[in-house]
């Protein structure tokens, strides 16, 4: 893989506290990365290194080779979008989106121009005229998008850009800073707590968690094949059961579950301790066992209706289940009742222990 | 009287006026009231016409007395501004310690008697003040005049009127967005140029709010230009207090009041319409 931007060995430490240990990271042109964690996982510090606004303690980042790590932010070239978006209030929203090709000594006409197209590109045709304030937040974000690109910087950095929207207008975003970064080609980091939202734009996710990466890989496989317990647990729901490899071909038990057949992703070996990974939407809840599949009996205790479909929350012995079932299926059962759960061994997936 | 109270507890959106009214009467029989009479008197004294308002008008030595107040006012200002920006910059930009340790200096000041400033600067440029003595001390055989000039009048209001510009310029950078610097060093800005696009405009409103109140207080300064300034360079306020306490000329002095508040009135106005008079004090 040839890397465009390097993260090479970064350590932070504010005084006592380590916010980033030994992060390293490597960045192809034109990829869509997106650093995914809770807040104070070190994603925000992370980028604040590559924009120049805080210090390494150790290590370097790299552009095509080239060390940034000395020069200033100005001198980087990389357009931000911070997360209330910045706009200059004394300046309309072209005036905004022109502002850093002033700062390159692009005549005024020509640039003024040039922001305009830009303006045209994120759907702002014809208001740039208008100051910020005289704009809703999405239309803010959109300059604040214009802007952070029209000097075509190496790079585009994104702080929790979209935190400040609503549920409609955020899902709408979504999909314009994908059409957008596509057009361009423009290598981007993309910073969120958002998992949703990881999942939806990302060529790539990065998880952070207490200053590390905890896997860096495709959303499917984030989704799919977790590295570790963390990441299972903070991207999307699931079931997580603690069990032991009784066959290296693919069988583990579990206190609850007994033996569970599973695909095998890496190599195991018997008495490993792993975590098995069932998401919700996996299981299937029936009346009675289904052949082919790992049936267990589950005792319902609530069911959550969000229309389209149901969170089913049960327990099977002292395991607590979530299974997530279409709208039409939860008629069968009622809150109180048992009934059956099973799935396929293809579903199951084993978390190596740490 | 209980009855009225029950029956005015009864119509609660009368209470904010009821609590308004001390205030009001006060103003009413102590401003008010004697502001109305100074108006009367402006044109009735000593006979009904608007010949006072010709006289200021007019006259070569009111015009000089005007033309030097809004001078003065104006150096001033200036001043003050050049002192204040660097200063309320300090105070935003270094450690809570240094900030500190400024704010207390300015507020001190601030809240020290203006007669005591005032007098205090007869004494530091008097001619066996510290100011001339050091001068002396350095071989200066004639010493140059400092007390009863323009320039220590204009260095004393300075001193007096700097706080109102600093405590304006400091309260809005305070507010600045620090990622909206952030944004225009990504941006490329950097030095001087981050300063004039991003940085001034963004504190023009604490300059604007400063240079009116520095200008208009300035306008109406009364002591320390009798004390400290050129008697040929007075000020319209002192003129005022001349005509009065010397000539007894009470409409000549009414004329002249009623004219400089005209021209306050105008300013505030201009700068109402332009920023809103409810942000003045920040």
């Amino acid at each position: 893989m040839t890397s465009y931007l390097q993260i090479d060995g970064v350590t932070k430490k504010f005084g006592d506290f380590t916010a980033l240990e030994k992060v390293d990271l490597s960045v192809r042109k034109g990829e869509f990365v997106t650093f995914l964690g809770p807040s104070g996982s070190g994603k925000t510090t992370t980028l604040m290194i590559i924009a120049g606004f805080e210090k390494a303690t150790h290590g370097d980042v790299l552009i095509e080779g080239r060390s940034i790590s000395r020069l200033a932010p100005h001198e980087r070239n990389i357009g931000i979008v911070f997360q209330n978006y910045a706009l200059f209030p004394h300046k309309t929203a072209a005036e905004n989106v022109y502002f850093p090709l002033q700062m390159r000594s692009i005549a005024r006409s020509a640039g003024l121009r040039k922001a305009q197209e830009m303006l045209s590109l994120v759907g702002l045709e014809g208001m740039g005229g208008r100051y910020p304030k005289e704009l809703s937040g999405g239309q803010q974000q959109r300059v604040a998008l214009a802007r952070a690109l029209v000097f075509e910087p190496s790079l585009l950095l994104l702080d929790e850009p979209l935190g400040a929207l609503d549920k409609n207008l955020r899902e709408q975003m979504q999909i314009e800073i994908k059409r957008i970064q596509r057009t361009l080609g423009v290598t981007t980091i993309f910073v969120t707590h958002d998992q949703s939202e990881a999942m939806s734009m990302s060529d790539r996710i990065v998880v952070f968690e207490k200053g590390r990466i905890e896997q860096a890989a495709t959303p499917l496989d984030i989704y799919h094949r977790p590295a570790t317990r963390f990441v299972a647990g903070f991207v999307g729901e699931s079931n997580l059961v603690p069990a032991e490899i009784k066959d290296a071909g693919g069988v583990a038990e579990s206190a609850a579950l007994g033996a569970c057949d599973f695909e095998p992703a890496e190599p195991v070996s018997p008495g490993d301790n792993v975590t098995l990974l069932i998401r919700p939407e996996h299981i299937r809840l029936s009346r009675k066992p289904i052949e082919g599949r790992k049936n267990v009996s589950m005792h319902v205790d609530t069911i959550v209706n969000y229309g389209d479909n149901s969170l089913v929350i049960g327990r099977v012995g002292d395991l607590q289940m979530r299974v997530r079932v279409l709208g039409a299926d939860v008629v069968i059962i009622k809150e109180g009742e048992d009934c059956c759960v099973s799935w396929l061994p293809e579903s199951v997936y084993a978390i190596p222990a740490a | 009287m209980g009855a009225t109270i029950a029956r005015l507890a009864q119509r609660p959106n009368l209470w904010p006026w009821l609590l308004l009214a001390p205030l009001a009467l006060y103003l009413a029989i102590f401003f008010l009231v004697p502001l109305a009479d100074v108006a009367i008197m402006s044109v009735t004294e000593p006979k009904l016409s608007l010949a006072n308002y010709e006289r200021v008008l007019t006259g070569t030595l009111y015009q000089r007395v005007f033309f030097n107040t809004f001078l003065t006012a104006g150096l001033v200002t200036l001043a003050c501004l050049l002192v204040g920006y660097p200063l309320a910059y300090l105070m935003n930009h270094s450690s809570q310690r240094t900030a500190m340790l400024i704010l207390l200096l300015v507020t001190m000041s601030f809240w020290t008697s203006f007669l005591v400033r005032t007098y205090a600067w007869m004494v530091l440029l008097g001619n066996n003040g510290p100011v001339i003595g050091l001068l002396r001390a350095v071989g200066f055989e004639t010493t140059p005049q400092l007390l009863f000039t323009r320039f220590s009048s204009t260095l004393a209001m300075v001193h007096i009127l700097a706080p109102y510009m600093i405590m304006n310029i400091y309260s809005v950078m305070r507010k600045i967005d620090p990622v909206l610097i952030r944004s225009a060093e990504s941006l490329g800005a950097r030095g001087f140029s981050l300063f004039r696009h991003i940085y001034l405009p963004l504190t023009a409103p604490g300059i604007a709010n400063g240079c009116v109140l520095v200008f208009v207080i300035c306008l109406g300064f009364y002591v320390t230009p009798v004390l400290l300034g050129s008697p040929r360079e007075q000020m319209i306020a002192g003129l005022i207090g001349t005509q009065i306490e010397e000539f007894l000329a009470f409409g000549m002095g009414s004329a002249m009041a009623m004219i400089l508040l005209a021209v306050t009135l105008a300013i505030l106005a201009i700068y109402h319409r332009r920023f809103g008079l409810d942000k003045l004090w920040g």
